[in-house]
């Protein structure tokens, strides 16, 4: 899992590139297409890219060049044209509609030979493509901003918060099938008259949290090199993308505390079920709000101002997704950023404390997991 | 009843392996283990023994510092059990385990390297138990090939394997075949000509009674018995002999019953009467005598005595 994700994203950059080879010839090739002209005055301007436009007297000619395989398809601009803009396609295609380059071309032949005789080439382009925003984000100094906003920023953000919530459930499941697997064996009590309670949850905490560092460390440190990569080949909007510093050390940061909490939660999971089904359905109550943020993504794209965003980036379980997520979309307060951090500190420490409780009294039950009651005695009473 | 023995009084020159002085540990709906005091010696088997649910796995983990008691103070080789003295301890608990998937020398290895042996040696001894009880051959497979009674010794060896001061065993027969249980017994009494102490928690009191020099039993978390196992015997003797003879017995003065068994006859004597009083009527009188002895109840009837007493 390490290295298949920096693996995989490399050969994607190399899948790109060669369909993108494969693609290339296929681009020259010119196609004709027929057109009637009932409506009058569309003769120039037949030649639209790689498209060609042959002009026909009547349908009749038309079809019979398109049976004939002349001609790709043909259309028919109406006496009624002008008042109406209705212009009749027909071809021997199966299509859902007109193929983009197809109608891009007809638009602009029709663009050109409305306009042609009025108004200078520079402004007909003009007017077939009037807007090209860019957007350039100011600081509060008037300078530009060492961070852009914009959609391609989203992309990064988007994956890295998917494997960060991957790698906090696959960290966590794996220390509760430890614990479990070690308690359906009947090695807890081996293990125990060696190492003290505190000493094996430490261990297991620490050990398996250090390779799941290790593996979110060799995912942010390969992105760059990765982004590098793939804007010297593909090109386009990825080398657009842009990596702020703080988005690494947060990255780190949620990691290191969402990986503390879910660990907690696995280990006093993982002390109180007696077999590792149970366990993983009582560990599921808490990683589905881990993966809330990642569902309503595409909400936060078009609502980034709501109130719920700050709501999960509060909640400890859903915190670490929803803040590396948002990164990607808009700024985060400060106060909730350090609302955020403080809940979720405050939740790893009750947690340790909760989990210490039941872990050294259930971790030598078998058979019978006990009832939210009687977990709730033993805290009073233990 | 309690018989009070005091193992400072004899031993007072070596450190008492085991001193447990007035433990308490309740859970939520029973109290486990009442008031209970004992000490083991080094150099000696200790039984633990007691019906079901009478508190032994619970006394042993509070010695081995796995649950804490309520009141009451445990102290193993002269001091308070820490992270330090636990690698001092060999546990073989009556719940038991090894990692299913790990082979057998890679088992023993990581147990011992918690018990801070290093790698070399722990791998050294580690296939010197395994030669010793024949178990070599199997050293390379993984731990869910082996049965269960090879699974039993390969337990047996990692309890033992960090050459521990005290080792405390629960239930360690269970699942072995006899010639297991004949090699186990010889090892703990290697355990006990070495000066370690053994603590032997079992129901198989023909067990009890071949190995243990002194036991405590417990019922209901309380002490009902503890002491030299020959010294609690002999109190509970029926106060009657065994004989086997040649010719006629006819009556014998302080002889109240004569029960007739497989071979050989038990005279119940009366309460004035020794059972050396009997011997010297019966050789006085030119009988000829293969066999007479003192009869001690097994020690399963004095457990079911005292326990029967102690449901009532």
């Amino acid at each position: 899992m390490t290295l298949i994700v920096p693996l995989i994203a490399i050969l994607a950059i190399g899948v790109s590139q060669l369909i993108s080879g494969i693609a290339k010839p296929l681009v020259p090739e010119v196609t004709t297409i027929g057109y009637v002209d009932e409506s009058g005055g569309f003769q120039q301007y037949t030649k639209q890219g790689n498209i060609t436009l042959v002009r026909f007297d009547t349908a009749d000619e038309a079809t019979k060049a398109l049976v004939n395989g002349d001609i790709e398809e043909y259309f028919v601009i109406p006496p009624d044209y002008i008042s109406t803009g209705v212009i009749n396609r027909y071809t021997l295609e199966k299509q859902l509609e007109a193929p983009t380059d197809i109608a891009a071309a007809i638009k602009s032949f029709l663009l050109s030979n409305l306009l042609g005789e009025k108004i200078s080439p520079e402004t007909i382009d003009r007017v077939e493509a009037p807007l090209n925003l860019v957007t350039t984000r100011l600081t509060e100094t008037g300078t530009v901003a060492p961070e852009q906003g914009g959609l391609s920023n989203l992309i990064f953000p988007g994956v890295f918060s998917l494997l960060l919530t991957l790698s906090i459930i696959f960290s966590s499941t794996y220390l509760l099938q430890g614990l479990v697997e070690e308690k359906e064996n009947r090695l807890i009590e081996i293990l125990l008259s060696s190492v003290s309670p505190q000493q094996l949850l430490t261990g297991k905490v620490l050990g398996i949290g250090a390779a799941g560092l290790v593996q979110v460390a060799i995912w942010v440190i390969s992105a760059p090199l990765l982004l590098n990569l793939a804007s010297s080949s593909i090109g386009g909007f990825i080398s657009t993308i842009q990596l702020p510093a703080s988005f690494i050390v947060l990255a780190v940061v949620y990691f290191i505390l969402g990986y503390l909490l879910f660990a907690v939660l696995s280990a006093g999971i993982g002390a109180i079920s007696s077999n590792s089904r149970e366990g993983q359905q009582l560990i599921g109550i808490f990683t589905i709000p881990l993966l809330i943020p990642l569902w309503f993504g595409s909400l936060l794209i078009a609502f980034p101002d709501n109130p719920i965003w700050a709501v999960l980036t509060i909640l400890p379980v859903s915190a670490p997704a929803e803040v590396i997520i948002r990164l990607g979309v808009s700024d985060i307060p400060a106060w909730q950023l350090a609302t955020s951090i403080a809940v979720l500190v405050l939740s790893i420490i009750g947690g340790l404390l909760l989990t210490a409780k039941v872990f050294r009294t259930y971790l030598l039950m078998y058979g019978k997991r006990p009832n939210f009651g009687e977990v709730t005695r033993s805290l009073r009473s233990g | 009843m309690t018989i009070c023995y005091n193992a400072n009084e004899e031993e007072t020159v070596t450190m008492l392996a085991v001193q447990v002085s007035h433990i308490v540990k309740s859970f939520a709906d029973k109290v486990a283990v009442n008031d209970l005091s004992f000490s083991v010696a080094q150099g000696e088997i200790f039984g633990l023994i007691g019906p079901n649910g009478a508190g032994k796995t619970t006394t042993i983990r509070m010695m081995m510092d796995i649950i804490k008691p309520d009141s009451g103070d445990v102290t193993i080789l002269g001091e308070k059990l820490s992270e330090t003295s636990k690698n001092k301890l060999g546990y073989l608990p009556e719940e038991r385990g090894l990692y299913k998937k790990l082979s057998v020398l890679d088992s023993i290895i990581y147990l011992a390297s918690l018990k801070g042996m290093d790698r070399h040696s722990a791998e050294e001894k580690a296939n010197e138990l395994l030669n010793q009880t024949g178990m070599l051959p199997h050293k390379g497979k993984r731990i869910e090939e082996l049965s269960r009674g090879m699974g039993q010794i390969i337990q047996f060896i990692v309890t033992i394997i960090h050459d521990p001061e005290l080792v405390i065993l629960d239930e360690p027969f269970a699942g072995l075949d006899p010639v297991n249980t004949e090699l186990l017994k010889g090892m703990f009494s290697d355990l006990r000509n070495q000066g370690k102490a053994v603590i032997l928690s079992t129901h198989q009191m023909n067990q009890i009674e071949e190995l243990c020099d002194r036991i405590l039993m417990i019922n209901h978390g309380r002490s009902v018995l503890y002491g030299k196992l020959a010294e609690i015997k002999s109190k509970y003797r029926s106060n009657s002999v065994l004989l086997e003879f040649e010719g006629k017995l006819g009556e014998v003065p302080g002889v109240t019953e004569k029960r007739t068994r497989k071979g050989y006859t038990e005279l119940m004597l009366d309460s004035n009467t020794t059972p050396q009083q009997v011997l010297a009527n019966l050789v006085s009188r030119g009988i000829v005598i293969n066999r007479f002895e003192v009869a001690t109840p097994p020690l399963n009837e004095i457990f079911l005595k005292v326990v029967g007493r102690n449901h009532e």
